[in-house]
């Protein structure tokens, strides 16, 4: 048996779709290749299987995805992490919001940050540079956005540059998206540990 | 065609030559790929259950919701008898797509109370699980672009 986790947590849980992935037995010439699926990489997840239903979308979104998180120059790792964990957290993407905060541990080889994210949120004890980032990413995410020009200043008296903050924007809004799909079309859950 | 035609940068009405648009130039691949992306959900080749000018109008729905309006109206020139649907007044009951519109209005503007339910009542209604994926890509989408166009709106703002 297995149970849906509901709060945030930085083990990340699997991955249930609620709606029936591509079939690998049946998959097109086109979702193989988008699938990145060759004789010897036939291990695709139940996320990427389910998205390949819409192949197009999946082609073009996987280098969007990893450029925003991975390419060299302006913002580093750690603080683009930050931005996806703050949509996450406002999303409720319990599932997003474990990667990325195991992501952020990992590449701070620290984990007080998203340890005091998860534990008191938006009144999370944080230092400047971090608070200004983190509260940018939240109110980005919002629906409608509440992010406004006083959250920008706050972003420049914490020093970031205009490339930094362009990552942060792209790095946030990137989870706008990923969390629409990882949170409406599956569970985050773990397997009940039998005694 | 540069990054400063494409939806994205027009539609926050940064410029070359602005501190913002060099900014943007270091990640021209990136701006370049969004178009890429806007095209898969808005024109894509196989539409499945969502028409073109139905997917824009949603598109435009959702950016007119969240007040965006410069994205919404270009999001408006694809939706032609579906246009409608973008006033976020409008239920979708008069198209035959409430059901449609219903999700798609909780998926952009109340993602975390999203439930398997939701999923649900869109299977009972008869939307098959492929159509499912293609319409949270299209809202999902929008919801990252309108977040890129107001995060460039406020970076522009702020230049000195």
């Amino acid at each position: 048996m297995s149970r849906i986790v509901h709060k945030f947590t930085r083990t990340v849980p699997q991955w249930q779709p609620r709606v029936t992935p591509v079939d690998l037995q049946e998959a097109t010439e086109e979702q193989l290749d988008a699938l990145s699926v060759t004789p010897s990489n036939t291990k695709v997840s139940a996320y990427v299987l389910t998205l390949a239903h819409d192949v197009e979308s999946l082609k073009v979104r996987s280098p969007l995805f990893n450029a925003i998180m991975y390419d060299p120059g302006g913002m580093s790792r750690a603080e683009r992490e930050l931005g996806a964990i703050g949509a996450s957290m406002v999303n409720r993407c319990i599932y997003c919001a474990a990667v990325h905060a195991d992501r952020h541990a990992k590449l701070e080889k620290d984990a007080a940050v998203t340890d005091e994210l998860f534990a008191k949120g938006e009144k999370a004890d944080l230092n400047p540079r971090n608070r200004a980032i983190f509260d940018f990413a939240r109110k980005l995410s919002e629906s409608p956005v509440a992010a406004d020009e006083a959250d920008m200043a706050k972003l420049r008296e914490a020093g970031l540059n205009d490339e930094e903050i362009l990552d942060l924007i792209l790095s946030t809004s990137l989870f706008g998206w990923a969390n629409r799909l990882m949170h409406v079309l599956g569970d985050p859950v773990r397997e009940e540990v039998s005694a | 065609m540069t990054i400063f035609d494409s939806t994205t940068l027009s539609a926050a009405g940064i410029t070359a030559g602005s501190a913002t648009g060099a900014a943007a130039e270091t990640r021209s691949n990136i701006i370049e790929a969004t178009q890429a992306a806007e095209d898969a959900v808005l024109t894509p080749k196989d539409a499945g259950a969502f028409p073109h000018a139905l997917r824009a109008a949603l598109a435009a729905r959702i950016a007119n919701e969240a007040g965006e309006n410069d994205l919404a109206d270009r999001y408006l020139a694809g939706a032609g008898d579906m246009a409608g649907l973008a006033d976020p007044s409008q239920d979708g009951e008069t198209e035959g797509l409430a059901h449609v519109v219903a999700f798609a209005d909780k998926a952009a503007n109340h993602t975390r109370e999203i439930l398997a339910e939701d999923i649900s009542t869109l299977q009972a209604a008869g939307v098959g699980d492929a159509d499912i994926v293609r319409l949270c890509e299209l809202v999902a989408f929008v919801a990252y672009q309108l977040r890129v166009v107001a995060g460039l709106r406020l970076m522009k703002g702020a230049a000195a």
